[in-house]
């Protein structure tokens, strides 16, 4: 069990001197409390990996320190820290049995016998490996070569936190399921710190109890999943989350609401004031589950004409137009709209996000 | 569902089948021909069934040149391998090193076999050479010329020097396609750099390592040129290989009968060792595939 402090970390790969540009990842500052489970959400090139890997040592920070429980360890080899990390090519010892694998990190520390069994055997019975225990290696499928990968960094007694680099993106999706089942089980058990790597906002938000999402090397907000969805910081994580992303409208302001298309659309209570303080561009976010359709000429309705409408099972997925910008709603099927219909939207205040240059404004 | 067949595709095969049978079957057939006849004159042909073989299985000398054969082939295999093996592990990666390392490693192999030969055999002279006049310098007595053990480590060396670029250009290959992940794995997992090459860089190599020992023992087991103009064979016949030895026969003496007799025992004899190296090598992938 683990506290792991980052201070001031920073990373470019660019040898000698590094500009400014050339940075990975942009000083941050962030602790992941013992026996969390955080994903690293964010886009390819985020610097999530890399973040990931100082955690684990096998990348030096150009800047900054790593503190496990309070020691710093930046210096320290990864064989010297007590984390395990899984990747995402199944990494196993073709030429070992299951059994072997599992012990090879123990048998690595000088461990020997009964007391490699018994721990081999259990971190086996937590993830359903026992029948396997006997195969070789070699030619097993890839869920089960993960599931290998992450006993041998469970089966340590001292391992303070598990680091998991996209593991699940070379898995069947049908199987893909019942893996992160597993991983949220072993993790309730086990109480180990997880920190775990992904571009899938899907699997970031049912594994993790606080995500944070990272863009262009930079954390762009931290949170717990609800957090995230409700309340956004940065109209990129507005984009970033949610299937489909947060609808973002350019608008103006014009007393207490915003303006839309001609429209005045009500805002929360000293939003308006604030955004004006802060400057900048404003966009004024709302997620398509929010937006409503209301009677014509209702007090804070706006016209849009209905563009594309999808089918998606219990619900339809709407593309409007609102002026020149698009807008997207769910509607629940079976509801009585056309393609090419003119109709009236409400956007109510509460779930309403006013970003005034990119930030939000609360 | 039946898979349509389709003879007509036999056509396409023809014309490899016409180039091998003229340029090999053919000749081959030859020789098996003059295997069992005795070669009086042009015209004046015996039939002698197996007597040529009988005779050839027989000599004391080919005895003699097979076991010198076998000493090589087995002293070459057991130094170039690992040694390659090791050349193939300390060479980084990627970058300019890299690159400049494998230009310069490969240099051996673009040399022509017979100024191979030529090379070594001034190098190690014991008058004018600089290797053989280092060593002597050194106090140890060095003559390739006239001691049987110096020719033979003379030989050895120089057929490392020109050989194991091979292997190591191969194993290379092989390790780089071994990705990043299992030696950070290896790492987490606490392997010292003796456990990493037996678990993770050995198995990967299988492979590779089957090519390199079929082609260097098969190239070593027919092995002419560069011992020939090195030694010549000599002192005595303490470094007549199996091919100078059957040479000598063909060509020098132009008893085509024993020679062609010879020839075939001699292919049947690579065939067989490297059946067996095949076998051993790829029998265990086999059984882990299932």
């Amino acid at each position: 069990m683990a506290r792991i402090d980052l201070r001031g970390i920073a990373h470019s790969y660019a040898r000698g001197p590094a500009p400014e540009a050339s940075y990975a990842l942009k000083p941050l500052d962030h602790t992941l409390e013992d026996g969390g489970a955080y994903a690293l959400l964010g886009p390819s090139g985020c610097g999530k990996t890399t973040l990931l890997n100082i955690v684990s040592g096998l990348l030096r920070p150009s800047q900054g320190a790593l503190l496990l429980n309070g020691e710093d360890v930046t210096a320290r080899p990864p064989e010297a820290r007590n984390i395990a990390q899984v990747f995402q090519f199944p990494v196993v010892y073709d030429t070992m049995t299951v059994f072997d694998n599992l012990a090879f990190p123990l048998r690595n520390r000088g461990l020997r016998g009964p007391e490699v069994r018994a721990r081999v055997e259990e971190i086996a019975g937590l993830l359903d490996l026992t029948g396997d225990l006997p195969r070789r290696a070699r030619g097993l499928s890839a869920d089960v070569k993960q599931k290998i990968s992450l006993g041998r960094g469970l089966v340590r007694r001292d391992v303070a936190a598990i680091l998991l680099d996209e593991p699940l993106t070379v898995i069947d999706p049908q199987l893909r399921w019942l893996l992160r089942r597993k991983l949220k089980q072993v993790h309730e058990s086990t109480r180990v710190t997880l920190v775990y790597v992904t571009h899938d906002q899907i699997e970031a938000l049912t594994l993790a109890d606080k995500v944070i999402v990272m863009n262009e090397g930079r954390v762009v907000q931290a949170g717990t999943p609800q957090e995230l969805f409700e309340r956004p910081a940065h109209v990129f994580v507005g984009h970033f989350i949610g299937s489909p992303g947060m609808n973002l409208l350019p608008c103006t302001l014009d007393g207490d609401a915003a303006v839309l298309a001609d429209r005045r659309v009500p805002l929360p209570e000293g939003v308006a004031a604030r955004a004006r303080a802060a400057g900048g561009p404003l966009v004024l976010g709302i997620r398509p589950e929010f937006v409503r359709t209301a009677a014509p000429e209702a007090p804070g309705a706006i016209p849009v004409t209905f563009g594309r409408v999808e089918e998606l099972g219990r619900h339809r997925l709407v593309t409007a137009e609102l002026g020149a910008s698009p807008l997207k709603l769910k509607l629940p099927e079976g509801a009585p709209f056309e393609p090419g219909e003119a109709a009236w939207v409400e956007l109510p205040a509460e779930w309403i996000t006013l970003f005034a240059d990119g930030h939000a404004v609360r | 569902m039946d898979k349509p067949t389709n003879q007509r595709a036999w056509l396409l095969v023809l014309p490899v089948v016409l180039v091998v049978t003229f340029s090999a079957v053919v000749p081959l057939m030859t020789v098996v021909n003059y295997s069992v006849q005795d070669i009086l004159g042009p015209d004046q042909r015996v039939f002698v069934g197996a007597e040529w073989f009988r005779k050839v299985l027989k000599d004391p000398e080919l005895h003699g040149a097979l076991g010198r054969q076998m000493v090589y082939s087995l002293a070459v295999l057991a130094i170039e391998i690992p040694f390659g093996i090791a050349l193939a592990r300390l060479m980084p990666k990627r970058g300019l090193v890299a690159s400049l390392g494998l230009v310069v490693l490969a240099l051996p192999l673009l040399i022509p076999w017979n100024v191979v030969g030529t090379i070594w055999q001034i190098f190690a002279r014991s008058d004018i050479g600089l290797l053989g006049v280092a060593v002597n310098g050194l106090g140890v007595e060095y003559n390739y010329t006239a001691h049987a053990l110096d020719a033979w480590l003379t030989v050895l060396v120089m057929d490392v020097w020109h050989w194991t670029p091979l292997v190591a250009l191969l194993c290379y290959a092989g390790l780089r396609a071994v990705p990043d992940a299992f030696y950070q794995a290896a790492r987490i997992d606490g392997a010292s750099r003796m456990a990493i090459f037996r678990h993770i860089e050995l198995p990967k190599l299988k492979g590779v390592l089957t090519i390199a020992v079929l082609l260097r023992f098969m190239d070593s087991f027919m092995i002419y040129t560069e011992p020939f103009v090195l030694t010549g064979g000599g002192p005595g016949n303490a470094t007549t290989f199996l091919s100078q030895y059957l040479t000598r026969f063909a060509v020098g003496q132009f008893d085509l009968g024993p020679a062609a007799a010879f020839s075939l025992v001699y292919f049947l004899v690579i065939l067989l060792f490297s059946y067996i190296f095949y076998t051993a090598m790829t029998t265990s992938r086999r059984e882990e595939g299932k």
